[in-house]
């Protein structure tokens, strides 16, 4: 996936001459080529992530479309604030794009681990948040955020599933009738497995800001209101669009993803965090099997 | 200094005593009047009729407390309506404590957390060279704002992208807590700034330390005024 953002990167660069980059040399040598041939759009501050959201919101005052790419836990929780008040207050649009997720570098530590990105994000108004759960999916969000002007969050993953789903807001995966189970981004694989042979309604989707309130509704409606969340980011990130959407209709509401009562300081590899957060096919199953009281 | 002669100049107390109740921030609106003055008077290529065109010089005001006398020199350079700074604070008014670009005409940026203005106006200023634009970009930050980390980002990169077309100048009236030993040009000039340092008050200083070439660098003005009572 950052492999098909970086290629795709080059590729608008080299097309749009209103697109910039701004690095804090997390993946400037892969965008080296680029930086050679646009040396005023493909800007490297180095390691320092408040100028880099700030340079990034002053390229769009000039009137350039910026793409401003590190780390989450650097890029949204570093410099949270530049994101509050130099795009969202500024109102600037930029297409902010992470490389990392809550555990990708699942041995580095807690330094390296985000899984509130998409939690911070979303205390501010009018962002587009996209987690592409495919390297296909990944690059048709981009090319698809650079037009206009709004404010665009593009998360990508080093986990991912085998194929890719291109549809836009909830795309129904599978139909059943005792439960609706939501699947974002790179999950999707492990919530088909936990739910094979379930009579569950599967959704699907690699937009999740704005909320699909309409397309969730629909499928509740037309199956029942038990609706499990899953999420590879903090558990229940989007519980209270969920409870928003349904909110005249008596429903019930499991919010499964990275846990929020412990801190989990495990090395190791993606799967031992798949393990740890209960977000495996295995762990997953017995959660939604738990609540639908199967 | 023959300051209080010049025409519109001499409006600007007036001005600002239409703007009450917030004593708190009386003296750092007036260490920022002259400065504000001669940026707008004889400086920037910025009026209300060529505002929205990409070219305009760009003036960002990073130390948004104490925006009175900003207000004023909008007022008189036509940006706002002297009826309105009356409002100054209040619920109806566009006019707060810190300025708010999407409300007042004339604000580039919305200011009041210390440490975004010249940040982003190194961005700005990347954009518009990016686009073959020469507008210049300054921004107006406090010696005690300096004190934020992120402007030292700022200070590193933009030297080292050789930003010609950006100025910084620091209001110093000695408010840093911890202050800046052997001044604060330094903090620019070990990077590769331009700097000159004047008095924050000296109309004609201030004019050519803002116009004279610096060639190839970006240029800190320090203006130093009375130091914060």
């Amino acid at each position: 996936m950052r492999e098909t953002f970086l290629r795709v990167t080059e590729e608008i660069l080299d097309a749009d001459p209103d697109v910039a980059v701004v690095l804090a040399d997390i993946s400037a040598a892969q965008l080296a080529g680029a930086a050679r041939r646009h040396p005023d759009r493909v800007i490297n501050v180095g390691i320092r992530e408040q100028l880099l959201v700030s340079a990034g919101a002053g390229l769009a005052l000039a009137g350039l479309r910026p793409i401003v790419h590190t780390f989450p836990s650097f890029l949204v929780e570093r410099a949270f604030e530049q994101i509050k008040l130099d795009f969202s207050h500024q109102e600037v649009g930029g297409v902010l794009v992470s490389y990392g997720a809550s555990y990708d570098m699942s041995a580095e530590g807690r330094t390296h681990q985000s899984p509130g990105d998409v939690a911070l994000i979303d205390s501010l108004p009018g962002w587009t948040v996209h987690v592409p759960g495919h390297a296909s999916e990944a690059r048709r969000l981009l090319l698809e955020s650079i037009p206009g002007d709004g404010r665009v969050y593009l998360r990508l993953s080093a986990q991912a599933n085998a194929s890719p789903h291109l549809g836009v807001g909830f795309t129904r995966l599978r139909f059943g009738s005792s439960g609706v189970v939501v699947a974002v981004g790179p999950v999707l694989d492990r919530v088909l497995r936990a739910c094979a042979g379930l009579d569950v309604t599967v959704l699907y989707a690699s937009t999740i800001r704005p909320f699909d309130a309409a397309g969730l509704r629909s499928a509740v409606l037309s199956a029942s209101p038990s609706v499990v969340l899953v999420e590879p980011y903090l558990a229940g990130t989007s519980a209270y669009w969920v409870s928003e959407a349904l909110s005249d209709l008596p429903h019930r509401v499991k919010s499964l993803g990275v846990r929020r009562d412990v801190e989990v300081r495990t090395y190791g590899g993606i799967a031992d965090h798949d393990l740890a957060h209960g977000l495996d096919a295995g762990s997953l199953r017995l959660s939604i099997k738990d609540f639908l009281g199967k | 200094m023959t300051t209080a002669t010049e025409p519109g100049y001499a409006e600007l107390p007036r001005l600002i005593s239409l703007m009450t109740g917030d004593d708190k921030h009386h003296a750092a609106a007036e260490s920022t009047v002259d400065v504000l003055w001669v940026l707008y008077d004889r400086v920037l290529d910025v009026t209300p009729s060529n505002f929205r065109s990409p070219d305009r010089d760009r003036f960002l005001l990073s130390k948004g407390h104490g925006p009175m006398a900003y207000y004023a020199v909008l007022t008189v350079k036509g940006f706002l309506d002297e009826a309105e700074l009356p409002t100054w604070s209040n619920a109806l008014s566009r006019l707060g404590h810190h300025p708010d670009r999407r409300r007042v005409p004339g604000v580039e940026i919305s200011s009041g957390s210390l440490g975004h203005g010249l940040p982003i106006a190194l961005g700005t200023a990347l954009g518009l060279r990016a686009r073959g634009l020469t507008s210049k970009v300054v921004t107006l930050i406090g010696d005690a704002e300096l004190d934020e980390g992120s402007n030292h980002e700022a200070i590193v990169v933009a030297a080292r992208s050789g930003l010609e077309n950006l100025t910084t100048v620091v209001i110093d009236n000695r408010s840093s807590t911890r202050g800046w030993p052997g001044g604060i040009a330094r903090r620019f000039e070990v990077e590769g700034w331009e700097t000159r340092t004047v008095s924050g008050r000296d109309h004609p200083a201030l004019y050519s330390a803002f116009t004279a070439p610096h060639p190839g660098r970006p240029l800190a003005v320090v203006a130093v005024v009375e130091p914060k009572g």
